[in-house]
């Protein structure tokens, strides 16, 4: 059963930023907990690529055939963290822009104001 | 509908979501089998192909290089983005001093000292770790990122006039723009030749040299540098009006 | 091995409702940044140093800075609108 431990946590993470999102009251704590939710999405890629046993898989001071983890999950992820950074980007800035114009960062209250 | 109302039918909605990801999750293999064959594939030839010994860089920028030009396209797009949202517009306040900013912060002589003594470590680190991205992990983008940040431990310092100084250096959108066009300019160089685009055209030298594995090094300092670049111009679109309020201050 | 790999996974799972519990964003910036050294260091359990790294710096480092610039810009602009309403 501790196997399945990563799969859940990463769908624990999920629903958690999922809840995060739905009952938020500022518009910048849900740019954050949508950034958790990508998280998950890094746990679920370490656990399919993970081989017990495995080393990192740089091949600097080891020679090559010794058993090492996915490096093709690790590149995914490494973009994976540049996509998490530039939407959060884009997104704090789109906030700010609503600030200006409506003078609040509540959705309650923005959704009442753009009618 | 209320908040109130909105969070019962989230619960409701998690009721039937979680029994759906357990069912989704129920043929993965248990963490630690590894079965795929692409790992094994890729670690057997990727240090004799490309004498490269960091293979998760050599899959970034050389198996898989058309993904990763796309992924810096993807940081350029949104600080365009972020740089339009943030254009000036006509009713800035000219003259109003709305928040002041002294020339230097009162910080703790244990701050100060040991931000100084941080900076050039921190560039020095940056330059290595975005130089040696074919041999040990790192790579141009991290190295980027901690380069990105050492204007930050200046201002942590103290110094906010090298700070802004910094931040609003002509240079930055240079090396933002420079880079992210560098990449595409090296995918193309490689079709000059007859080859597919972003084709491996350099020579490839020692393994475990530093000027190996022919254009992943080229490509990670190119990555670094727009990455650089890139987060410093995002900086200075944040503070511009406190920059520019400032100098017009001191006029 | 096995044993670090389940803690680190638990601490992950406790972080991160840690991190959406916190509504006011400036406390949200300190638990998010303490989340990004926990995935981090995960990454690093796991065997991946490279996603390591890029965790660390944008993660840790990047993303609560650009969180607290949207915050600078927001209380400027509150004030600047005070101080219009006031003069009116």
């Amino acid at each position: 059963m501790l196997n399945y431990l990563a799969y859940a946590v990463a769908a624990w993470v999920f629903l958690w930023g999922l809840y995060g999102i739905v009952t938020s009251k500022n518009l910048v704590h849900q740019v954050v907990c949508l950034a958790i939710l990508q998280t998950s999405t890094y746990v679920l890629l370490l656990a399919i690529g993970f081989k017990i046993g495995g080393t990192a898989p740089i091949f600097a001071d080891i020679p090559v055939g010794t058993p090492v983890v996915d490096p093709l999950v690790q590149a995914l992820m490494l973009t994976d963290v540049v996509v998490e950074a530039t939407v959060a980007a884009l997104l704090l800035s789109m906030v700010v822009k609503a600030n200006e114009v409506a003078g609040t960062v509540d959705p309650e209250e923005l959704r009442i104001l753009m009618g | 509908m209320s908040s109130r109302q909105r969070t019962t039918l989230f619960l409701i909605a998690v009721a039937g979501l979680a029994p759906l990801f357990a069912w989704g999750f129920r043929n993965l293999p248990p963490m630690g089998d590894y079965r795929g064959p692409y790992g094994y594939a890729v670690t057997q030839v990727a240090v004799y192909e490309r004498h490269a010994t960091d293979v998760v860089n050599a899959i970034n920028y050389d198996y898989r290089g058309f993904d990763t030009l796309g992924e810096e396209f993807i940081l350029f797009a949104s600080i365009l983005g972020v740089l339009l949202l943030f254009r000036p517009s006509g009713d800035d306040h000219k003259g109003k001093k709305q928040a002041q900013v002294e020339d230097a912060l009162p910080v703790s002589d244990t701050l100060r000292v040991g931000m100084q003594a941080m900076a050039g470590t921190m560039v020095i680190f940056g330059l290595y770790i975005a130089a040696h991205g074919q041999l040990t992990p790192g790579g141009g983008f991290q190295g980027g990122v901690i380069l990105a940040t050492v204007p930050l431990v200046v201002y942590l310092s103290g110094d906010v006039k090298t700070f802004e100084a910094i931040v609003s250096n002509p240079l930055t959108k240079l090396a933002e723009c420079g880079g992210a066009g560098g990449y595409a300019i090296i995918g193309a160089l490689a079709m000059l030749g007859g080859a597919h685009f972003l084709t491996n055209f350099l020579p490839l030298g020692k393994t475990g040299d530093l000027f190996s594995s022919g254009t992943i090094a080229v490509i990670s300092v190119t990555v670094g540098v727009e990455v650089t670049g890139g987060f410093l111009v995002l900086m200075r679109s944040y503070l511009r009006e406190i920059i520019e309020e400032r100098l017009q201050g001191e006029e | 091995m096995r044993l670090l790999q389940c803690v680190v996974l638990l601490l992950v799972a406790i972080t991160a409702p840690g991190v959406v519990l916190s509504r006011d964003p400036k406390c949200q910036v300190v638990t998010l940044s303490f989340y990004g050294l926990i995935c981090a260091l995960m990454f690093f359990i796991f065997q991946a140093p490279d996603v390591a790294l890029s965790q660390i710096t944008i993660g840790a480092v990047m993303l609560p800075l650009m969180i607290l610039l949207t915050l600078t810009k927001m209380r400027r602009q509150n004030l600047r609108r005070e101080q219009e309403k006031k003069r009116r």
